[in-house]
């Protein structure tokens, strides 16, 4: 059993604990940091549960949805986006974003648990959704879709990243093929959840399942090079060559995505001015209480600085790319936001023309909402540090790892395996089926 | 070629005696489905509930619905006066929480009118036909009673999304921290309706009776003379998010409600009286 342990640890490259007690003392610090917040995100979280949502939670009646869906999106948007990303290296093909893909279906599969965490403490009966989901299904409603293509996605990328470590490119491909349709599928659905809602005029249409898709594709090409340059900066020996013109790519790619969500912003706010269901959240966020969100955060940090930086770094310069996508996760954060709780503020009766209905609504984040939400964002943080460092840093071509019989592949950059009377072009066709 | 020469001034006004009954009816529905246009298209949404006819300007009414019986309810607006009976009325029988209501009364001001300067909106679910959180939930929690049509909630089966609060364009739902379920207004239906009562709680004590509840498919009842008349505008609210309620509005002060109540129709149109 031991022996087989060992074996498969080679295999994947799996470091182990040991990887952890030699860290840095400063990293065990950043992990420890990370492992409290994850703690003390729970504990808030059991206590909200234990007392009950409405008790601690700043969400009313009216403004339902706060801060943890918001949170919960942005997980889950980004894990999406590090599936499309990286699918077009190790799915399509793409040569170029093939190192990537190991970092990004491990941190898919993180953003994912993450963003399950925190819906976890944002729906009232969890334990009831397993039950119901599966034997009362509504085929019609688009949250039902979500839930259960969410889950499917999932399954499949756990499995394709099995097969990535096991350097089986066949099914690892096919798997990723199949993650990647449903994982589309569940976040245009996710999408639609906000965009059927008919009596929501600022979520209504079909803007939001497409902005959706294509704001993760921009949130995945975000966070591998965040991910990336920031897994260099705790171990410099992970960029190669092959590593640096991925990084390149991917941000030629997210510089042209940026370029797409503003191009979608810019008419989503020309479009809210002249409807008269839109006009007044529109004009919050130029103008009013969410201004600064809006501004600061989501156009200034989200899309023209990192734009900017972007095009600085020419995808050379790691340092600035780690700024760039850093500050642009936090305006990717708002972005998010910037949909759930505005789409929430004008209330259904305000075309009535009622006194109770003549301001638009207002919500805080309360304690518990934040502490939640931090659950969900420490423990992502904190699998990834620790994936750094027992995964060894996701990389394929470090020669200590490289197991007896298997060698580098230099199509590709993995680790081929050749079976007996093998020649490495035979086993290198075998793995890329060229026959 | 001759035309033959029209003197206006010379023909005889043939007066309005010999106009038929169905001439006249005929001619008020015309003006009234334009009335409806230019009122907002409020009698045109009316009409998607009760069928296409209406909406044809043709004037023939489809007695036609969905659910037997199928209730609802018709709010006379210009009547209610703001006492809050019905919410009282409503969380005592419905054992309301004290954070949550299942209806409440919205206030309208106005400035410059010479008749009233404030008017009082009774808000509560609308049982719709195509409701929106039944289509939003993901677990059928919340349903369409195949038989009376009242959007029902099956308490144990709500994971507690809340996509039916926000897809509720009446903002009529709130999570209900006791029942660990999603409440809504279900027209009195497990405390009243289904003891053998004919009125829900909020309409038996509305003192004004502003809130009228009933059945709409018997031509008797209430509620269908109210919807089925045609000299007083009825409407819904939020016509345009196409939920065909089961809810209608309408001012309800007129002579001619108090007509059909009395059952004295076309007093005020009888040709023969001087």
């Amino acid at each position: 059993m031991t022996a087989r342990i060992v074996n498969i640890s080679k295999r994947w490259g799996f470091h182990g604990l040991t990887a952890l007690k030699d860290a840095s003392p400063g990293y065990k610090i950043i992990m420890g940091f990370f492992l409290l917040m994850t703690m003390a995100g729970l504990a808030f979280g059991l206590h909200a549960l234990y007392v009950g949502y409405h008790h601690v939670y700043g969400v009313t009646r009216e403004i339902s949805w706060g801060l943890l869906i918001a949170v919960y999106i942005f997980c889950v948007v980004t894990s999406t986006g590090l599936c499309i990303i990286s699918s077009i290296g190790h799915v399509f093909g793409g040569e170029a974003f093939m190192p990537i893909a190991k970092r990004a279906v491990f941190m898919s599969i993180i953003f994912m648990f993450g963003g399950f965490c925190i819906i976890f403490f944002d729906i009232e009966n969890p334990f009831r959704m397993a039950i119901w989901n599966v034997f009362s299904p509504n085929f019609v409603s688009n949250m039902w879709w979500m839930g259960t293509l969410y889950g499917a996605y999932l399954l499949f990328m756990i499995i394709e990243y099995y097969f990535l470590l096991e350097q089986n490119h066949t099914l690892s491909r096919l798997m990723g093929f199949f993650g990647l349709v449903v994982g589309v599928a569940a976040h245009s659905n996710l999408g639609a959840v906000f965009g059927m809602l008919h009596g929501r005029p600022f979520w209504y249409g079909p803007y939001l399942p497409i902005y959706f898709i294509f704001s993760a594709a921009m949130s995945g090409g975000c966070a591998i090079l965040f991910f990336t340059t920031l897994g260099w900066k705790i171990n410099p020996e992970i960029m190669n060559q092959r590593m640096e013109r991925a990084v390149k790519a991917v941000t030629q790619v997210t510089i042209f995505l940026i370029s797409v969500i503003i191009f979608f912003t810019i008419w989503k706010i020309l479009t809210g001015m002249v409807s008269e269901g839109k006009e007044l959240i529109i004009m919050s966020l130029l103008t009013g209480d969410y201004a600064v969100n809006f501004w600061l955060f989501e156009v200034f940090l989200g899309m023209f600085l990192p734009l900017y930086l972007l095009i600085r770094s020419r995808g050379n310069n790691f340092n600035l790319i780690l700024v760039a996508t850093g500050l642009m996760m936090i305006g990717i954060f708002y972005m998010r936001y910037d949909i759930v709780i505005p789409g929430q503020m004008e209330s259904v009766y305000h075309s009535l023309g009622v006194v109770e209905a003549s301001d638009l609504l207002s919500y805080t984040p309360s304690l518990h909402e934040i502490m939640a939400s931090l659950f969900g964002i420490g423990f992502i943080a904190l699998t990834y540090f620790a994936g750094e460092k027992m995964l060894n840093g996701h990389q394929l071509e470090k020669h200590e790892i490289v197991p007896e019989g298997g060698y580098i592949c230099p199509g590709c950059g993995a680790i081929h395996f050749m079976e007996e009377g093998e020649t490495e072009e035979d086993a290198m066709k075998r793995h890329h089926r060229i026959w | 070629m001759k035309y033959p020469k029209l003197s206006l001034d010379k023909l005889i006004n043939e007066g309005t005696g010999s106009v038929t009954v169905q001439e006249r009816r005929k001619f008020l529905k015309l003006g009234l489905s334009i009335a409806g246009v230019y009122a907002g298209g409020t009698i045109l949404s009316l009409t998607s509930v009760i069928g296409k006819a209406q909406a044809s300007g043709g004037g023939v009414f489809v007695e036609k619905y969905p659910y037997n019986p199928h209730y609802s309810m018709v709010i006379r607006q210009s009547l209610c006066i703001d006492c809050e009976k019905c919410v009282d009325a409503c969380n005592m029988t419905n054992h309301v929480p004290e954070y949550g209501y299942r209806t409440r009364i919205l206030t309208k001001k106005y400035t410059g009118k010479l008749d009233k300067q404030v008017e009082f909106i009774p808000v509560l679910c609308n049982q719709c036909n195509k409701p929106a959180c039944v289509r939003a939930c993901p677990t059928k929690a919340t349903y369409k009673d195949p038989v009376t049509g009242i959007v029902l909630m099956e308490n144990k089966k709500c994971i507690g999304c809340k996509t039916c609060i926000l897809a509720c364009p009446y903002d009529a739902r709130y999570f209900n921290v006791e029942k660990r379920a999603v409440d809504k207004c279900d027209f009195c239906w497990d405390k009243r309706l289904s003891q053998g009562e004919t009125e829900t709680g909020c309409s038996a004590a509305c003192p004004t009776g502003s809130r009228t509840f009933g059945n709409l498919t018997d031509p008797e009842n209430i509620v269908y003379k109210l919807v089925h008349q045609l000299e007083e505008q009825v409407w819904v609210i939020r016509p345009a998010d196409d939920t065909k309620p089961n809810i209608f509005y309408m001012k309800g002060n007129m002579r001619s409600v108090d007509n059909i109540l009395n059952e004295q129709k076309f007093k005020y149109f009888d040709p023969n009286k001087s």
